[in-house]
């Protein structure tokens, strides 16, 4: 097997960038996630676009101001949120769409900048990124700690052999993400007054600026439980799971949340939609319908 | 029969007596299709593949029985120095002295019913009655590793440092949590778990 290789240098790290896979799920009966990229379309994509399998290891970019260095020529590629992508050479600046595979060359400085639409890119490397691996998964968890640490400025990233797969996709439609979430009625949608369900795809709701990884806080109408007093054991979350608390105001569980939680979940984002979730931004509005009704 | 309910498109709860003694019987054959099993308090997570038979995943489930834990099988003794900041109120809120509380803690036999909230963070059903005490009002920020903690009916131990809600009784040298093992969780659901007074 040949060792990595050094492809790239972190030369800003944006306000959060995480090396990330497809998680590692299969923990959670010892209290670990599965965690793994948010948008996982856009992570399978950028990973196809550079002739690499899904499950490899690549970077997952909250907002802008991030810029990496190549250290060694590589091929890579940006999927996700729109936004400005610039390819530095020789003091050269030019603009590339965030559409195919590129090539750089030692030297050349590529920069992720702010979205104008989404939130999360993907920067996927040919060969995958090859990261400190943490049950059988480079994702950092940021809730349990797992993983390795949060990218910096200086940090290397390594990259496998390219293997002799070529790129499946040369060009990659933008998912334009509109219309309603689909939703199903989850395990305690009974403990809620009747027509809570529907009173949640009537529902405008505001993505709180508190969301992260572990989880969406959505604001919008309170939802009312049956019997406010009642006290329901600890139960297993699942991603996309709408945990609602005591305040009413229902939390999406995000690729990173806890494995058990002691609140009522009123229904569950259906997988078709879970990667919509990882790009809305603390403000957007969100609406939900129930996915047999879609 | 169980209560069995759709969790989104990928898995089942199933509501049961014994959460870690149904996992047991899932994990040791586990029906086509089934992914991950996680056992809670009082219901039990089936994950399933895209494609599974989610019918006939739900009438197997309806009818599941525990696998009662293997009384043959080793416990884990974890020794412990009854020092917990929160020893003395515990005392006081369970009317008991506070050599009562560690009597009573050592004498129980406790069983790892779920873990959550962290890695290799175990809930321990078998607690004594008599020690039921709520949480405490206002979360610590900082709970040390290896601190034994009671709180509701369960004990437990943080396996690293982190916030935490129960009261602290004592705390061990034992490692909860190591990576390097193949098995990270000392105390996965099922074991079975004694404590001891740590003599050094």
């Amino acid at each position: 097997m040949t060792a990595p290789r050094e492809v790239l240098e972190v030369v800003a790290a944006g306000p959060l960038a995480l090396v990330e896979d497809l998680g590692r799920p299969g923990w959670a009966a010892v209290g670990v996630g599965a965690s793994g990229a948010f948008d996982r379309g856009a992570h399978a994509l950028a990973q196809r676009l550079v002739g690499g399998d899904e499950h490899a290891a690549g970077v997952e970019l909250l907002g802008g101001g991030f810029a990496v260095r190549a250290l060694a020529p590589c091929v890579v590629a940006v999927t996700g949120a729109e936004g400005p992508l610039v390819r530095e050479r020789y003091g050269a600046v030019s603009e590339e769409a965030r559409r195919g595979p590129m090539q750089l060359d030692v030297g050349d400085v590529l920069r992720v900048g702010a979205p104008v639409r989404g939130l999360r890119s993907y920067l996927a490397v040919r060969g995958g990124l090859r990261h400190g691996q943490v049950l059988g998964s480079a994702s950092f968890d940021t809730l349990a700690g797992l993983g390795p640490a949060p990218l910096r400025p200086g940090d290397v990233l390594r990259a496998g052999a390219a293997g002799t797969a070529y790129p499946v996709v040369d060009h990659a439609p933008v998912r334009r993400d509109q219309g309603p979430l689909a939703l199903l009625a989850g395990p305690r949608a009974d403990w809620f007054a009747d027509g809570t369900l529907e009173a949640l795809c009537r529902g405008q709701w505001t993505v709180s600026v508190d969301s992260d990884r572990v989880g969406l806080r959505l604001d919008g109408p309170a939802l009312a439980r049956r019997e406010p007093g009642r006290e329901l054991p600890s139960e297993p979350l699942v991603r996309g799971a709408l945990q609602v608390p005591p305040d009413g105001r229902p939390v999406v569980m995000g690729p990173d949340h806890p494995t058990s939680g002691g609140y009522p979940v009123v229904a569950v984002v259906a997988d078709n939609s879970w990667d919509r979730l990882a790009q809305a931004r603390p403000g957007d509005r969100l609406s939900f319908a129930l996915a047999h009704a879609l | 029969m169980n209560e069995v309910r759709r969790y989104g498109d990928h898995a089942l709860l199933v509501e049961v007596a014994d959460p870690a003694g149904v996992a047991r019987t899932l994990r040791a054959a586990p029906p086509a299709g089934v992914l991950e099993v996680v056992p809670a308090a009082a219901t039990v997570l089936v994950v399933h593949a895209p494609g599974a038979d989610v019918r006939r995943l739900e009438a197997l489930l309806a009818e599941v029985c525990p696998t009662p834990t293997d009384e043959a099988a080793a416990e884990v003794v974890i020794a412990v120095r009854y020092d917990g900041d929160d020893l003395h109120d515990v005392a006081a809120l369970c009317d008991l002295s506070v050599q009562d509380v560690v009597r009573r803690h050592q004498a129980a036999a406790y069983t790892v019913a779920f873990c959550g909230f962290a890695p290799g963070f175990a809930y321990l059903r078998g607690l004594d009655p008599a020690l039921v005490v709520p949480r405490l009002v206002t979360p610590r920020v900082r709970v040390p590793a290896g601190s034994v903690a009671v709180a509701d009916t369960w004990s437990a131990v943080y396996p690293r440092e982190s916030p935490g809600g129960w009261r602290l009784i004592g705390h061990t040298d034992a490692t909860l949590w190591d990576l390097g093992r193949p098995s990270p969780a000392l105390l996965a659901p099922g074991t079975r778990v004694r404590f001891v007074q740590d003599a050094s």
